[in-house]
């Protein structure tokens, strides 16, 4: 607000800085509508699922059959259903967070509590090094390394597993929980940090019964922040999971998520086709459940992505 | 008791800096193993010439141009309308309305949203979209030109995708430009527009710079998004045209990892590829780092 340029006295009509502001408002505007571009424009090449008009081989495509237990969709019997794909996103994004979130919560939490400073010089552009490691190359750095090195290790059926893309899909989300938890973690007001000192806390008691526990909001949306980034991965999980899609209880069967699936099947398909149209509907489902946790994360810090994007 | 609590102690401390440690070591890892295995692969002649002997041999040029191709016309778009909305929020729309707020969550939706959603947003918008309506226009009965996955609708797609990190980017360069400066001009007699387009944005240069280079980072690094909306296997001659097909290097390194023919015989193409894709997000990262360290510097003086 202090820093912006706000007319102090009424001014007087001008035609060209009424025409300036206007059309810099329409730019603005229009970027901001594509959101909703978006969303009605993947909708709308789903939208024959819910009108029944979808058709393939053996008939009309309705929502009963994409709620199914299997997906084969190019077969003479083909089944679209998509819950072996959710439960493949829901499994390799549970192993990327339970993997992720201690390593990055701690590493926060030693940064902004007992880190000498030459460490911290080391971490910050580890991290974003980290971060901008394009995910491509993760997903090779599993398909090719990790994949045979777990299998010697442990001796795997697989090689390629929900395991092992669940472990890839930590590295990309590491960076930013890091970074949002160590962002909330710097907000708790330093009296706060001080107050423990001065009643006789030691160091790792105040970091962990004080700042910890105070940070838990900003922590919370760096999880979820964490989950939404593992479970629309699309690279990593396409290339390091195997693509099977199998409903199956066990960590190390090979998994097929829904984002591989879109990545994976979207250049064979038929235009206009029923499978054309059951992508396009993961789609939706992809960008609802992103949009939820998103919408979730800003109620409990209002603007830290924006923030964290301003390197803040 | 003294004693159990300063164990206690030590052994969390300890915990919280291995899992720092572990961090060091994954990116070390990760460069490390690829630089070790692409480097004997990587010269000039693999840097300039074409895939040859049916993507076994040869070099990545074309995808290197097609990258290249990429990120300049996804710059062209997407800085200008990024450092233009960046500009209303800042200083028209006002700050606490709701409007600015709504514009706001959408900017931070915008960065959520999953790549492969982008991709098929392309496909759907403006390949099928804009592309075919374009071709009815203008091609002529059963003509696809526009309506097919090309470079532009590719760009495009990019464009929105890295729109967010633009407009974070200046956003804060515009913030940081002294009110004073601001009011000096204003009370010099010059207009809201006049300050804005020749104090405001000469002073944020710098911002704009980071976000166009933070944008074009994270652009070459995707390659969901372009899976269906232009990058192509390989092509014999380079992309002519914005309605040509492009090839890519991140798209390269996904295609002859999965689906070469022979993928233990490329090996050296594969790491070399992936060298040269992480170098290229290195640098402009470290180059990102650098200007914003200088510009919060130069704001704090």
């Amino acid at each position: 607000m202090s820093n912006t340029t706000q007319p102090v006295l009424k001014a007087r009509f001008r035609l060209d800085e009424f025409l300036f502001e206007k059309s810099i408002a329409t730019v603005a505007v229009i970027s901001c509508v594509f959101i909703v571009l978006i969303l009605l424009f993947v909708m709308r090449e789903s939208l024959p699922l819910f009108l029944g008009k979808a058709l393939d081989d053996i008939g009309p495509v309705k929502l009963s059959r994409v709620f199914d237990f299997s997906w084969i969709p190019v077969s003479n019997n083909p089944h679209y259903g998509i819950i072996p794909l959710f439960v493949g996103s829901a499994k390799v994004t549970f192993i990327a967070i339970f993997i992720a979130a201690p390593i990055a919560i701690l590493a926060a939490l030693y940064t902004t509590s007992f880190a000498p400073k030459w460490s911290k010089e080391i971490l910050k552009p580890a991290i974003e090094i980290l971060a901008g490691f394009p995910s491509v190359v993760i997903g090779f750095f599993a398909l090719i390394v990790l994949a045979s090195l777990l299998k010697n290790i442990f001796g795997w059926q697989y090689r390629l597993n929900a395991l092992v893309g669940g472990v890839a899909l930590s590295i990309a989300a590491i960076p930013i929980i890091f970074t949002v938890s160590e962002d909330a973690l710097n907000a708790i007001p330093k009296t706060m940090v001080e107050a423990s000192y001065a009643l006789g806390a030691t160091r790792w008691e105040t970091a962990f019964f004080v700042l910890l526990p105070s940070a838990m909001p900003g922590i919370f949306a760096a999880l979820l922040l964490g989950i939404g980034r593992a479970f629309g991965e699309t690279m990593i999980v396409l290339m390091a999971t195997g693509n099977a899609a199998l409903l199956s209880p066990s960590l190390i069967d090979p998994v097929r998520t829904m984002s591989a699936t879109i990545g994976a099947e979207m250049a064979e398909v038929v235009f206009g086709d029923a499978h054309y149209n059951v992508l396009f509907f993961i789609g939706v489902c992809l960008f609802a459940f992103s949009f939820t946790l998103n919408a979730i994360a800003e109620l409990f810090v209002r603007g830290m992505l924006l923030k964290k994007m301003r390197g803040q | 008791m003294a004693m159990n609590k300063k164990i206690t102690g030590a052994v969390l401390v300890g915990i919280c800096g291995t899992a720092a440690f572990l961090i060091i070591a994954v990116v070390v890892f990760v460069m490390g193993d690829t630089i070790i295995h692409g480097a004997g692969t990587l010269s000039w002649k693999f840097l300039s010439a074409a895939p040859s002997d049916g993507m076994t041999g040869g070099g990545i040029f074309p995808a290197i141009y097609g990258t290249f191709l990429l990120v300049i016309i996804m710059s062209a778009i997407g800085v200008p309308v990024g450092t233009i909305t960046a500009i209303y929020l800042c200083e028209y729309a006002k700050q606490e309305s709701i409007f600015s707020r709504t514009m706001r969550f959408a900017i931070n939706t915008l960065a959520g949203i999953p790549a492969i959603v982008f991709g098929l947003f392309g496909l759907g918008f403006f390949v099928q979209f804009a592309g075919g309506t374009l071709d009815k226009l203008f091609s002529g009965e059963g003509n696809l030109i526009w309506g097919q996955p090309c470079l532009l609708w590719a760009s495009l797609t990019m464009a929105l995708l890295t729109l967010p990190v633009v407009i974070v980017s200046v956003e804060e360069a515009i913030r940081n430009v002294p009110r004073e400066l601001r009011e000096a001009s204003l009370a010099l007699g010059a207009t809201k527009w006049q300050t804005i387009i020749r104090v405001v944005v000469p002073n944020s240069i710098t911002g704009i710079l980071t976000g166009a280079i933070l944008a074009i980072s994270r652009g070459a690094g995707e390659v969901a998004p372009i899976l269906f909306t232009g990058a192509a296997y390989f092509l014999p001659q380079l992309p002519t045209k914005l309605s040509d097909q492009f090839m890519e290097l991140g798209y390269h390194v996904y295609i002859m990892s999965t689906q070469s023919s022979d993928v233990d015989a490329t090996k050296g193409i594969q790491y070399a590829t992936t060298l040269v894709l992480l170098l290229l997000t290195f640098i402009l990262n470290f180059s990102a780092i650098f200007l914003r360290y200088y510009m919060r510097k130069r704001a704090r003086n």
